[in-house]
């Protein structure tokens, strides 16, 4: 049984992210997740920086300081390896739930 | 540890912020750079990078929060929160509270006893190297044994003497008994203690008997009796009729060298013959003293004992008759030896692992406690965890709240145990005696009890904990009504419930076994009549009393109180059977040569008394007759014997009346007049003891008990019997008590035995009590809609309280039955305290089961009524 919730898919969408980009900032996330998913996603950064503070406390990500090709300083976000099977964990569950959803919408 | 992290990080705090804000300034940068690369103006792509971002401190505020631990607040919420909830459910808080801190106030109070009798060395410099000299377990020795063990040893840095006596006081009006320490020269120098004010006597100060005329006072005497007169130094004290002067002055932290006996006063043991009357300072064979010895540094027990008993064996060749069996042992100091040492260590030892047990109970009940509130609550739990809290701020709570109740109920426990326990010190069980027991709690005693307090309440509180983790919460809200079945998830909590129980029930038994004991040695014979009987205790000598006018004083004693309306009859006895103090001798059978101990025919009590003595007490003459003013110490020496003497030493009563034996020191042949019924001599769990009575005027002693026979009830004699003595002789001290009242303190250790007991299985019933009625009234509280179809249905009244209680009932008696048989087991040690006390008595079982039954009632009533009373149509509506 999958379990999920709405946290549950933002953590996906930030480790997937941090998987496929490496080290990344708050704002550059928040554009991947936008482009990636062709502007059907949008993160709000009200949600986006509490999750990524307590996905830091939780071991899955870690943070650096760093310079922007803009010189601009920013906060570089990378995966652990804690992340990396958090994010197998996720992702599963994800599918799950997509799987349960779709059997449903099939049945229904 | 979070605790401290959060303290730390409250620092942290404003670094963190910062950082938050910088991260936030940085994405905003960031926005509007792209925003103007875009085409857009700075203003513009400025302004829409903050629209896009929305409240920048409210999310700064949400990172924070993502993190509880960063903040205090954090704490301070959870604690808040903790309070809310336990606030809501009332019954749960007080009744965890409650168990806990019962079973911490017992703790307290024993382990405080504990630390103050048996684990706290005496409050001496060096304590751990001081050591009780016994002969065969029994701390009695005489002065040439001191003598002889003081210059010969190899092992000890030194050896004290001390005995323990009372003495009169001439204060000029009313004179007054106070207690005194004789004690060797070297007394104060081998156990290390210097004086308060002015000086303690040395052993240079030893010059022979009564050479020596100084006192010291302790400090409490000192204080109570001169007001803390630093001017009475130098000054006389008039004691017995001679006068001391006074030394010096005790510090207020040395109370002598026994824990539960603290003297008035100090004095040198050679001047025996101004405080006794008499004195022993030559007499081998009499054994009374008591002896302290300081250890040299690096000398084993074993070492010490092999040189001793070195000494002892020189001893039994020079003096083979004196010194026969002359064997010597080290004990523990403080409580005369081990002849208190040893009941006294057991029985606290004991006391302690059942307080121990009332801990266990507590805490059983107080897992289930938590394993139901947790069982209740996981539809909460489920629901908050589906809303995103996570487990470890679940868990977090459930810790505050065990933490929580673990501060109040440790610290409600520990509270009444240091009233209790002051109560205690301050008490004196037994009459006109210095015992007291100072077992006020040291810091030890309440970090033990704070940890315990602690241990105990996180651990009940984290016992749910595996349940929190494993729920999966859609389970829960699925299916919350099957969740509350009587499912697995309850073993846990059954198995705390028999345990629990059967804690109790094993405390029921001792308490039982120690009451039925006690109320059997209250009805037992004690070879004389208690009740309706004033005692006197005097001792002539504390009045300056000489040899020759004491008979006639003390017959003159015996006719003032005899002529007393409402007094029946009087007589004297040098010593009071049951009190604290008696005297042993050998006796030998007629035609006996070789008076070694070995050869012995028995070793009988013996005792003074004068003609009218067995009719006071109310002692049965079984043949022959009682003495006569006739028996003076110019007749032939007689002797009133015991039913045992005489079927010990003579083969029946028959055979001893008219018969001779020999008394041992003096090789006195005497002849039996007499024999009267046996009684309890030193204790009442004593084995049978022989013993003989002889006349006070063949045998003198200026210390006597009066006993004097009332008609009625003895308190109204009191008064006059105080007013005709005090008239005889107003410088005499005497104390004045009825009989019962002085057997108090014969009774007191199973007196004290039964009360703690009895207070001990109080508590465990009042946690069994609660134990069964949480349990009980939550699986009917859980099944109500099921008893409702039941009723409906047309289940009887027994169906329905059979379906609801069945299950506490079952698990009541499972565990009483266990709880009965270890309880039996365990009370054999009880018989050697408490007199007659024997597990295999029915009463006690039948007083157990049915107090187990009362405590199932009484536990059980309120759910059954609650069973009872289901209305099924309202609670189908309500569904």
């Amino acid at each position: 049984m999958a379990k999920n919730d709405l946290q549950g898919t933002l953590d996906l969408l930030v480790l997937k992210t941090l998987a496929h980009a490496g080290s990344l900032h708050g704002y550059g996330i928040v554009l991947h997740i936008q482009s990636a998913s062709n502007e059907m996603l949008r993160v709000e950064e009200g949600s986006l920086y509490p999750a990524l503070h307590r996905m830091e406390q939780s071991g899955w990500i870690a943070s650096e300081w760093s310079m922007t090709e803009t010189n601009r300083r920013a906060k570089y976000y990378k995966l652990t390896a804690e992340g990396k099977r958090q994010l197998e964990r996720a992702q599963e569950s994800f599918d799950q739930l997509v799987k349960g959803v779709r059997a449903v919408m099939r049945f229904a | 540890m979070a605790f401290f992290r959060r303290i730390v990080n409250l620092s942290r705090r404003s670094r963190v912020d910062r950082e938050i804000d910088a991260e936030i300034q940085s994405h905003i940068a960031l926005r509007t750079d792209e925003n103007i690369a875009a085409g857009m103006s700075a203003d513009e792509a400025r302004r829409e990078a903050l629209l896009r971002f929305g409240n920048p401190t409210a999310t700064r505020e949400q990172v924070a929060a993502a993190d509880a631990t960063l903040s205090v607040e954090g704490l301070v919420r959870d604690i808040r929160f903790t309070f809310r909830q336990l606030a809501k459910s009332q019954g749960f808080t007080v009744t965890a509270v409650v168990t806990l801190a019962v079973a911490i106030g017992a703790n307290a109070v024993v382990f405080s006893v504990l630390q103050a009798l048996v684990l706290r060395p005496l409050n001496l410099p060096g304590a751990q190297h001081l050591y009780t000299i016994e002969q065969d377990g029994v701390p009695m020795n005489s002065y040439p044994d001191y003598r002889d063990v003081r210059d010969r040893n190899r092992a000890f840095d030194g050896v004290a003497l001390y005995n323990f006596a009372p003495v009169g006081l001439n204060t000029g009006a009313n004179p007054q008994q106070l207690w005194i320490y004789e004690a060797s020269g070297n007394y104060f120098d081998v156990l290390g203690v210097q004086p308060y004010l002015g000086r303690f006597f040395h052993a240079t100060d030893d010059h022979g008997p009564n050479s020596d005329p100084y006192v010291v006072l302790s400090y409490s005497f000192w204080r109570t009796h001169f007001h803390s007169d630093a001017g009475m130094v130098g000054k006389m004290l008039e004691l017995n009729g001679h006068l001391f002067t006074i030394l010096g002055v005790a510090p207020p932290k040395f109370r002598g060298s026994e824990m539960i006996y603290s003297p008035d006063l100090w004095a040198p043991m050679v001047d025996q013959q101004w405080i006794e009357g008499s004195n022993s300072l030559e007499d081998r064979n009499t054994r009374g003293l008591w002896l302290i010895g300081r250890l040299k540094p690096g000398v084993t027990v074993a070492q010490a004992e092999g040189d001793l008993n070195r000494i002892a064996g020189e001893l039994k060749k020079s003096y083979p008759i004196d010194d026969d069996g002359l064997h010597f042992t080290l004990a523990r100091p403080g409580l005369v030896g081990d002849m208190l040492g040893g009941p006294v260590r057991a029985f606290v030892a004991g006391l302690m692992l059942l307080a121990g047990l009332i801990l266990l109970a507590a805490c059983a009940n107080l897992g289930s406690l938590f394993a139901a509130r947790a069982a209740d609550r996981a539809r909460e739990i489920a629901l908050r965890l589906a809303l995103g809290s996570t487990r470890r701020r679940i868990v977090r709570q459930l810790l505050t709240e065990a933490f929580l109740i673990a501060l109040f109920g440790g610290t409600a426990g520990i509270a009444a145990g240091v009233l209790l326990l002051r109560a205690l010190s301050a008490w004196r069980p037994v009459p006109d005696f210095p015992i007291n027991v100072p077992v006020n709690p040291d810091a030890t005693t309440y970090a033990v009890a704070v940890a315990l307090a602690l241990v105990s309440g996180v651990l009940c509180g984290l016992a749910p904990i595996r349940q929190v983790l494993r729920s999966a919460p859609w389970e829960v809200v699925k299916n919350a009504a099957a969740a509350a079945g009587p499912g697995r998830r309850f073993v846990l909590r059954d198995v705390l419930l028999v345990a629990q129980i059967a804690i109790c029930a094993v405390l029921l038994t001792s308490s039982l076994v120690a009451v039925r004991g006690l109320a059997h040695s209250l009805h037992s014979s004690f070879g004389f009549e208690p009740h309706h009987a004033v005692l006197v205790n005097s001792d002539l000598n504390m009045a300056g009393y000489s040899s020759e006018r004491i008979p006639a004083m003390q017959r003159r004693m015996l006719d003032a109180a005899g002529s007393l309306p409402g007094v029946l009859s009087t007589g004297l006895i040098d010593t009071i059977p049951l009190g604290l103090g008696w005297s042993q001798t050998s006796v030998f059978k007629i035609g006996t040569t070789d008076f070694r101990e070995s050869n012995e025919a028995a070793e009988p009590m013996n005792y003074a008394v004068s003609p009218g003595y067995f009719k006071a007490a109310g002692t049965t003459l079984l043949a022959g007759r009682d003495f006569t003013w006739n028996d003076t110490g110019n007749t032939p020496p007689v002797a009133v014997i015991n039913r045992e003497f005489a079927e010990k030493v003579f083969g029946s009563i028959a055979r001893a009346m008219g018969n001779h034996f020999i008394q041992g020191s003096k090789h006195t042949s005497i002849q039996v007049v007499g024999v009267v019924e046996d009684g309890k001599y030193v204790t009442l769990t004593e084995d049978q003891r022989p013993s003989y009575f002889r006349p006070l005027l063949q045998v003198p002693s200026s210390s006597t008990w009066m006993v004097a026979r009332t008609t009625g009830e003895p308190q109204q004699v009191a008064a006059e019997l105080h007013e005709a003595l005090h008239g005889l002789d107003d410088a005499l001290p005497f104390t004045l008590l009825t009989w019962d009242n002085e057997l108090n303190s014969s009774l007191f250790a199973a007196r004290a035995a039964t009360i703690s007991l009895g207070v001990l299985g109080f508590l465990g019933a009042m946690l069994a009590v609660t134990g069964i009625f949480g349990m009980a009234s939550y699986s009917v509280g859980k099944r109500l809609k099921e008893m409702g179809i039941r009723i409906a249905l047309g289940a009887s009244n027994l169906q329905v309280l059979g379906a609801s209680l069945g299950r506490a009932f079952r698990l009541l008696a499972v565990g009483s039955v266990t709880g009965i048989a270890l309880g039996l087991a365990a009370t054999h040690l009880l018989s050697h305290i408490v007199y007659q006390a024997s597990p295999s008595d029915p009463m006690v079982l039948l007083g157990t089961v049915l107090a187990m039954l009362i405590v199932g009632l009484v536990a059980t009533w309120a759910p059954a009524q609650r069973a009872l009373r289901v209305d099924p149509t309202r609670l189908m509506r309500e569904e």
